[in-house]
């Protein structure tokens, strides 16, 4: 398959109806294809349900995890509790502080990138970016991040295409575990300096009264960890795979700068790093012309409602200018991706760095990165981007 | 310059002045409680949905397509439902009074 520009998958089979069937191995998913649709469905979950612990992604978790993600799969009004307790961990990056330190973070990895004739993006530059970056969400120091890095671009696969992993997710578990073993000896100890990471600080909540469990805190966590990982890592890399094949957009961007916020969003939709995400069925319905048997799941397809040319104007063109863009990049609905304030501040300072600092790249080499979405080829992004980077010269960043 | 006047869901009152950009850039930027704008103002989180005043409707004005079919899917949209990123501020909205809408 050679998807040079990250074609629409889903185009014919969403202009004969706007749901279809998936057949994965064990299962026949209905997937819904059209904007409309999706957000229709993401937004009811009375019937389409995220009450399924292992369900909600696609392909299924069951085998590899029994702990349930959290708040991701559990329904409203229940959600609605756990997504209020770790909201205010998720939306630090609007603060001052946290900003600074990230761009620290930013600076230095660009640092890297110019000090090296050619870099390989996925590895050398966005999974560790990524990493760094989850340190500050996390209040854990930078150095945890090697380990992460050493985890590669997925904490539950080799690849973006590969098998799931029991081996990769069982690691994340014991990390977890020991995590949350050495916050509950911190806090008999009583040791103040590590009272305020992500662990401790579930460690020291409660919720409706209840202090939270072991296993609660560790459905938090291996949400955190899986959840933001390739899709930030893919976001990144495409954007670099961007301003390489199309230096007009990097140049119009170095012009107008306040075009950023636009740019980023649709990045987010033509790319649309989560490609879909499952619900649960409690009843016997119908989407359009597919009956859905109570129990079968139902993939909300992001990918596809974000080229649906009846509400994209020219849905297959990048355009940076886009001004009225209702993606489903992050979802929709009460599981609008609790990562996405984290994602959008990391790109709204990189952008503006790699401008200021980063004069052309070339690619040199690449490899695409597939995902089989039951026989549907689509590009998520890059298994390897090599590319030249030509730093601005010192000159051009005075302005005349 | 216009004054605009958001009533937040505990009832505070808070009057803003702004003679450019969105109603959500200025309701964000003096932190209206309510008023986050995630997506910075492209249609696509509703976050920054409010109710229009029945007195200041023909100034805002009705919301287009795109934005009418976000609206619809929000629990609390009524008639007087807007995104107020799709609001620029200009002279004739003084006056104009939005309530945060619940989410």
């Amino acid at each position: 398959m050679d998807d040079k520009f990250f074609q629409d998958s889903f185009e014919v089979l969403r202009e004969k109806s706007e749901a279809t069937e998936l057949t994965y191995p064990h299962e026949t998913i209905v997937a819904v294809l059209s904007h409309k649709q999706v957000r229709k469905t993401a937004k009811n979950w009375k019937v389409f349900s995220s009450d399924a612990p292992g369900r909600v992604p696609i392909p299924e978790e069951t085998g590899i995890r029994d702990v349930r993600q959290l708040p991701i799969e559990l329904d409203p009004p229940l959600h609605t509790d756990y997504r209020a307790l770790v909201e205010p961990i998720f939306k630090q990056p609007l603060q001052t502080e946290f900003q600074q330190k990230l761009q620290c973070i930013i600076d230095e990895m660009i640092g890297f990138l110019l000090s090296k004739r050619e870099v390989e993006v996925v590895r050398e530059f966005s999974l560790p970016l990524q990493s760094k970056a989850l340190t500050l969400l996390l209040n854990l120091p930078i150095e945890e991040s090697n380990l992460w890095i050493d985890w590669g671009t997925h904490v539950f696969r080799s690849t973006d295409g590969g098998e799931l992993d029991k081996g990769k997710a069982s690691n994340l578990d014991t990390y977890i575990r020991d995590k949350i073993e050495k916050a509950r000896c911190a806090k008999l100890d009583n040791i103040q300096e590590s009272s305020d990471d992500f662990f401790s600080v579930l460690m020291n909540s409660t919720i409706n009264g209840k202090s939270l469990s072991d296993k609660e805190v560790e459905g938090i966590a291996n949400l955190t960890f899986a959840g933001g990982r390739d899709t930030v890592i893919n976001l990144v890399t495409n954007t670099i795979w961007v301003f390489a094949e199309f230096p007009t957009i990097f140049e119009r961007l170095k012009k107008e700068q306040d075009l950023t916020n636009n740019a980023i969003e649709e990045l987010v939709r033509f790319f649309s790093p989560l490609s879909q995400i499952g619900r649960v069925a409690k009843e016997d319905t119908q989407i359009c012309e597919h009956a859905v048997n109570a129990e079968q799941r139902v993939s909300l397809c992001w990918v596809s409602a974000n080229r649906d040319s009846s509400v994209f104007v020219n849905a297959n063109e990048l355009m940076i200018d886009r001004k009225q863009n209702p993606h489903v990049g992050f979802g929709f609905g009460a599981h609008t991706c609790l990562g996405s304030t984290h994602a959008r501040q990391l790109m709204k300072q990189l952008i503006p760095t790699l401008i200021e600092r980063v004069e052309t790249f070339e690619v040199v080499d690449m490899k695409e990165s597939i995902e089989d979405m039951a026989g549907i080829k689509r590009k998520v992004g890059f298994e390897h981007l090599n590319v030249k980077i030509t730093a601005k010269s010192k000159a051009c960043k005075v302005e005349i | 310059m216009a004054k605009i006047t958001f009533v937040t869901l505990d009832n505070e009152e808070i009057t803003l002045e702004g003679d450019s950009g969105s109603l959500m850039s200025l309701a964000v930027e003096n932190f209206i409680e309510g008023i986050d704008g995630d997506c910075g103002g492209v249609c696509s989180c509703a976050t920054c949905h409010v109710h229009v005043d029945q007195k200041d409707l023909s100034k805002v004005g009705k919301p287009d397509q795109i934005e009418m079919d976000t609206l619809e899917l929000e629990d609390s949209f009524n008639e007087r439902s807007r995104l107020c990123c799709q609001i620029d501020i200009t002279e004739e909205l003084d006056g104009l009074k939005v309530y945060v809408a619940e989410r």
